[in-house]
């Protein structure tokens, strides 16, 4: 398919990238592109200049701290992220890595492109937010941190504004997690996915059921189900799933993820 | 754009405009027409190819992002007449019917063979999640793919 016309620039650094994102009102991050390239297709996005952030290492890399806590650089693979060491020290995070899409798409796919592209079927967003995930955003100003629960907007919206770069992805030490998913076929886009983690109460995040995931608290797997109805979903409906449908769904999914969480 | 990519050991330099996706300068600047095109939407992986060792789908990546790689495609793989042992037990097993996908099946199995000469069968399936196939049925291609593994 052939595109609309773009400009392509790949910048040495970090720096230079913000430079000429904040210079150029149409131009627009390209991180694995695996979504981007997509909807530049189908005409749903039409930047005017792509910048991309391959080969800057800045954005790469996988460090494990003493005190356990993960910082992932934005334009980590999910395939690196799967066969990495140190992520190990949060399994979550792999295992649902690996789940996403097919090799190809993991290959070329990014923790940081998942994040801000902010489609609500994505995987990632609601288990940053289930693991308390905290989000570093470079701009002109300099660098600032933003929780995940804070990050997520809207639909495709994030805190990462215009003429700005999530450049890293801090995940606190922790192993009691899980996630559950109705997916289009093995591997396929969400229906419906709830990320859950036990830390004394349970956390479970919501994805698919509105613009942004949905936090819903526990004290036990089995009050999830009565927090999630509290919650009053309002779910939207598709092809693929009714209102009430999705709304069934998220109270399965939450509790099967917060069980999976509180036995591990 | 100036371009420059290694295709199957050979250098090309073209002018490229940033916005033609890697499948169709492979096709139509390279004249190398093994790698199909099936939905264009990312999701039948008949364009995968190897870049720089690692498989993709063509159709998801920009010319220009391939600039200083190395891509590998289906017509590097046999040498001259002699079909490498994947593509072999692909004619054996009957691991193709139209053909279309071929290409991409070809291209994700050599890319698991290598990193995993002794797959699994759950392996095999995994690794060929990203290729549809809509005549075999798929069991000949987990056949042909199997009889080749270590």
């Amino acid at each position: 398919m052939l595109l609309r016309e773009v400009e392509y620039v790949k910048p040495g650094s970090v720096a230079e990238a913000l430079e000429v994102l904040a210079a150029n009102d149409g131009a627009r991050a390209l991180a694995g592109g695996q979504t981007l390239i997509n909807v530049m297709k189908a005409r749903a996005a039409s930047p005017d200049m792509l910048v991309d952030l391959d080969g800057l290492e800045e954005l790469r890399g996988i460090e494990l701290a003493g005190d356990g806590t993960l910082t992932i650089g934005a334009m980590t693979t999910y395939s690196e992220l799967v066969a990495s060491a140190e992520a190990k020290a949060r399994p979550i995070l792999s295992e649902v890595c690996a789940t996403i899409a097919d090799v190809q798409v993991r290959n070329r796919g990014t923790i940081g492109g998942n994040v801000c592209s902010n489609d609500p079927t994505n995987h990632l967003p609601p288990l940053m937010v289930a693991v308390g995930a905290r989000m570093t955003i470079a701009g002109a100003g300099g660098e600032r941190e933003v929780p995940a629960e804070e990050f997520f907007l809207g639909v495709y919206l994030t805190a990462c504004g215009s003429g700005e770069l999530l450049t890293r992805i801090a995940i606190p030490a922790g192993k009691k997690d899980g996630f559950a998913a109705v997916t289009l076929g093995a591997d396929g886009t969400c229906i419906c996915n709830a990320a859950a983690s036990v830390n004394g109460s349970v956390r479970v995040a919501l994805g698919c059921v509105d613009a942004v995931p949905v936090l819903v608290t526990a004290d036990s797997p089995e009050g999830v189900a009565d927090a999630v109805r509290a919650a009053n979903l309002m779910p939207p409906s598709d092809v693929h799933a009714t209102s009430e449908y999705r709304t069934h769904l998220a109270e399965v999914l939450a509790t099967r993820a917060a069980e999976e969480a509180a036995v591990r | 754009m100036d371009v420059t990519v290694t295709v199957n050991g050979t250098t090309y330099e073209r002018d490229v405009e940033p916005r033609k996706l890697l499948i169709h300068f492979l096709r139509d600047d390279l004249d190398l027409t093994g790698s199909h095109i099936g939905c264009d939407t990312g999701n039948c992986g008949a364009c995968s190819v190897i870049l720089d060792g690692v498989l993709v789908k063509s159709c998801m990546l920009l010319a220009v992002q391939a600039h200083g790689a190395s891509v590998e495609t289906v017509e590097g793989l046999a040498e001259g007449e002699e079909l490498t042992p994947l593509q072999q037990a692909f004619n054996e097993h009957h691991a193709l019917q139209c053909g279309y996908c071929t290409p991409g099946m070809l291209m994700s199995a050599t890319a698991l063979l290598r990193q995993t000469p002794s797959p699994s069968e759950d392996e095999i399936k995994k690794a060929l999640q990203g290729n549809i196939c809509r005549c075999t049925g798929y069991w000949n291609i987990l056949e042909a793919v199997r009889s080749v593994a270590k």
